[in-house]
């Protein structure tokens, strides 16, 4: 039986592919110059170029964690490209997208053109690390919304980027994130102005493509008094045998009765079955609910990346202002994660909701690390936190790290755990219903992450859903 | 019940089956035809159980000796998952708990995973759900149980319907029940009783692996068979099940010795 598991766990990765389109790469190598080149490349004012300076400065003094619960060689920082675009055109509608660039999003599924119609998605597309093409930018402009790529918003919208872009994440915040507050090359804006309802979900696809460039996007999103929003973030890589580093940075900013619903399908290239090569996956993702009565949420399924060190939060700001973390974290092979979330309660009142589920499987470990802090000020706050491990097989690890610090005695703060193990009676119960091992698999997981994928929209649940089932799914023997 | 020309179903020969290395089955015989009804008792550790989980084919259960006939075909070719399609129910002792699933989702993927297999139409959720909620008054359960995760937090009386909902649902041709009696109050116990009792035919036939006598006051059984130390020590009737109630198991053991002590 345990061969029946490890062949369900194997799987290949099934967007290995190159695309052969002509970048613009800068040479390998990190200093004052790289930034410059950066800034110049992409032609930006001045106040960015000493943001970028600033942020890299306090970069060389930091070093890198230490203590997340993953092992991996040391990152030799000069033998990366921190640039890498595809040769700048200008396109005025879909039809001028490279042919070879959209059947690239074809094998990956993107839904695009009519399907992108169809299903009601913008897609701000990201194409290692320069936005290519941006749907329904009309129609959202007409409701007053502005959603494009960072850069763009940096020349269109300087006023705005300036006055939010590290105010969640400071430019010195962790190693990861000063690394990207110096060399960011691309990532997504969006602005939902006072009293507007997105009406549709806004979507973002990434893809690493040039071998051995990094990927430091960046993201901004601001919603204003009583807006609305649900962004959605797929990610998937080709396969290399390097490891590629990924260091993207995230902004959530929710002014008073704002709401943002963040939902990241996570599907970066894992390495193969030996552990060889895969994403190094380092993000720092936060929200600030600014104003009263905001709620931000996070819902994130995790299936790829060699590792995977992220902590999606909440700065619960404003009183009775809401901040939820659902995740699922997926492990395979020598997969590593160490994920999880910070809820810091500021406000009066202030609620926050984590769930956490961790499925380890192969030789990888899984751990969930997360931080409840009810800050003095925080009177009447409130959190609940679930964090579920899920083994398969004998030869994974879970844990879980929680972390709570309440300094307010009127606060109320609960945590649950559990640990549960596919096993060979849990196969058999299915087995001698008539139910195959890859389907029984496939229910279980679907049952044990199902509080979470209920968060997710739709089409991306339905994404969510199929990825965990290719992930362990395969060639039953 | 004894039919007449009934059909052989399971024929057992011999059957030796080892647990992490260590024998438990020395040699089994057993012939069970359609319509009949079998009870096999004994003490604890006498490899009841291990001779249905070994029948259903449970990965940890190694068969290392003799044969199993299921309608004439080796049973042993067959991975659990054909066995049960092909009409092998086991009522499990300890039913598992599967956490997140509705009961009503597996239930239905079981259905028509076996009704596929007999090249019958599968039902919709729609249609389904009418078709179980008819089974389940067989059973006199509440319909939230198609809500609830599978057997999570369904108290020992509640899972042990549900496995007989099950076997009403599948129609197994042998239906193995693994002391389906045990964890059971009196009422609860003749509701399962009688739902078994209602889905015995001529075609099928039930093997009930029990420790006690009570169950048989309400499901009597056509042969009993006594387990001891891996081997079948005796075989009777229905009144073998009321004497073993009074007189223990000790005695059958020792008479057990006697025959089989080589003539001097």
């Amino acid at each position: 039986m345990s061969s029946v598991l490890q062949n369900l766990v194997n799987q290949p990765y099934p967007h290995g592919f190159v695309t052969e389109i002509e970048s613009d790469v800068a040479p390998k190598g990190l200093n004052e110059d790289t930034i410059r080149l950066i800034s110049t490349k992409k032609n930006e004012p001045g106040w960015l170029l000493e943001f970028r300076l600033k942020a890299y400065q306090q970069w060389l003094k930091m070093e890198e964690p230490k203590w997340p619960n993953v092992k991996y060689p040391k990152i030799d920082f000069q033998a990366i490209s921190y640039y890498s675009a595809p040769k700048p055109k200008k396109l005025a509608s879909m039809d001028e997208v490279d042919p070879e660039l959209l059947r690239t999003f074809e094998k990956l599924g993107v839904p695009m053109n009519e399907r992108a119609a169809l299903a009601g998605v913008a897609v701000d597309v990201i194409f290692d690390s320069v936005s290519v093409a941006t749907t329904y930018k009309q129609k959202l402009a007409e409701v007053g919304i502005i959603f494009c790529s960072i850069s763009e918003a940096v020349h269109e919208h300087p006023e705005l980027v300036q006055q939010y872009l590290g105010t969640v994440v400071p430019l010195g915040d962790n190693y990861y994130a000063a690394l990207n507050s110096a060399v960011f090359t691309d990532g997504s804006f969006c602005f939902i102005p006072k009293g507007v309802k997105c009406p549709m979900d806004l979507s973002t696809y990434f893809r690493i493509n040039t071998q051995e460039s990094g990927q430091f996007e960046r993201t901004l999103i601001i919603a204003e008094e009583g807006a609305s929003v649900s962004y959605l973030e797929g990610c998937t890589a080709p396969k290399f045998d390097t490891n590629q580093l990924h260091a993207a940075v995230v902004e959530l900013i929710a002014l008073d009765n704002a709401d943002i619903k963040y939902s990241t399908v996570q599907n970066w290239y894992a390495g193969d079955e030996k552990g060889i090569g895969g994403i190094y996956n380092f993000v720092t993702k936060r929200g600030l609910c600014k104003g009263v009565n905001s709620r931000i949420s996070w819902t994130q399924v995790e299936t790829g990346s060699a590792i995977t060190w992220k902590y999606p939060s909440c700065v619960l700001r404003g009183d009775n202002s809401v901040g939820e973390f659902y995740s699922v974290a997926l492990t395979n092979h020598y997969q590593q994660a160490d994920t999880g979330t910070k809820m810091v309660h500021l406000g009066r009142n202030t609620r926050s909701t984590i769930v956490s589920k961790g499925i380890s499987a192969g030789r990888s470990n899984n751990s969930y690390r997360g931080l409840v802090r009810i800050a003095p000020s925080a009177a009447g706050a409130r959190n609940y936190s679930r964090c579920d491990s899920m083994l398969v097989g004998d030869q994974c690890g879970a844990n879980t790290f929680p972390y709570i610090q309440v300094n307010n005695q009127s606060a109320k703060v609960e945590h649950e755990a559990s640990t549960s193990k596919i096993g060979e009676d849990q196969l058999f119960y299915f087995a001698q219903r008539g139910i195959g091992a890859e389907e029984a698999v496939s229910m279980i997981i679907n049952g044990f992450c199902k509080d979470v994928f209920q968060q997710l929209p739709m089409e991306f649940a339905v994404e969510a859903t199929k990825l965990l089932g290719l992930k362990l799914e395969g060639s039953v023997g | 019940m004894i039919y007449q020309d009934s059909k052989t179903l399971l024929a057992v020969r011999g059957l030796r089956v080892t647990v992490n290395d260590i024998e438990i089955l020395k040699g089994i015989d057993l012939t069970v035809k359609s319509g009949e009804v079998h009870a096999i008792m004994g003490p604890n550790g006498s490899g009841k159980s291990t001779f249905a989980k070994a029948l259903a084919g449970h990965p940890a259960y190694v068969v290392t000796g003799g044969e199993v006939m299921f309608e004439g075909k080796n049973l042993f070719e067959l991975a659990p998952e054909a066995r049960a399609r092909a009409g092998v129910f086991l009522g499990f002792q300890y039913p598992i708990e599967i956490p997140g699933v509705a009961n009503s989702q597996f239930l239905r993927l079981a259905y028509n995973t076996v009704q596929a297999q007999r090249g019958k139409d599968e039902l919709d959720p729609l249609e389904f759900d009418d078709f179980v909620r008819e089974k389940m008054k067989l059973l006199e359960m509440n319909p939230d149980f198609l809500d609830r995760s599978v057997n999570e937090g369904f108290s020992g009386g509640e899972k042990k319907r549900n496995e007989i909902l099950q076997m009403a649902l599948l129609e197994p041709k042998l239906a193995i029940l693994d002391e389906t009696d045990s964890g059971l109050d009196i009422d609860a116990l003749r509701t399962v009783a009688n739902g078994v009792n209602q889905l015995a035919t001529c075609d099928n036939a039930i093997v009930l692996v029990t420790h006690y006598q009570r169950m048989l006051n309400y499901i009597v059984p056509d042969y009993v068979h006594v387990m001891e130390g891996g081997r079948i020590i005796k075989t009777g009737g229905k009144e073998l099940a009321v004497e073993l109630e009074t007189r223990g198991y000790d005695w059958v053991g020792v008479e057990y010795k006697i025959n089989a002590r080589p003539a001097a």
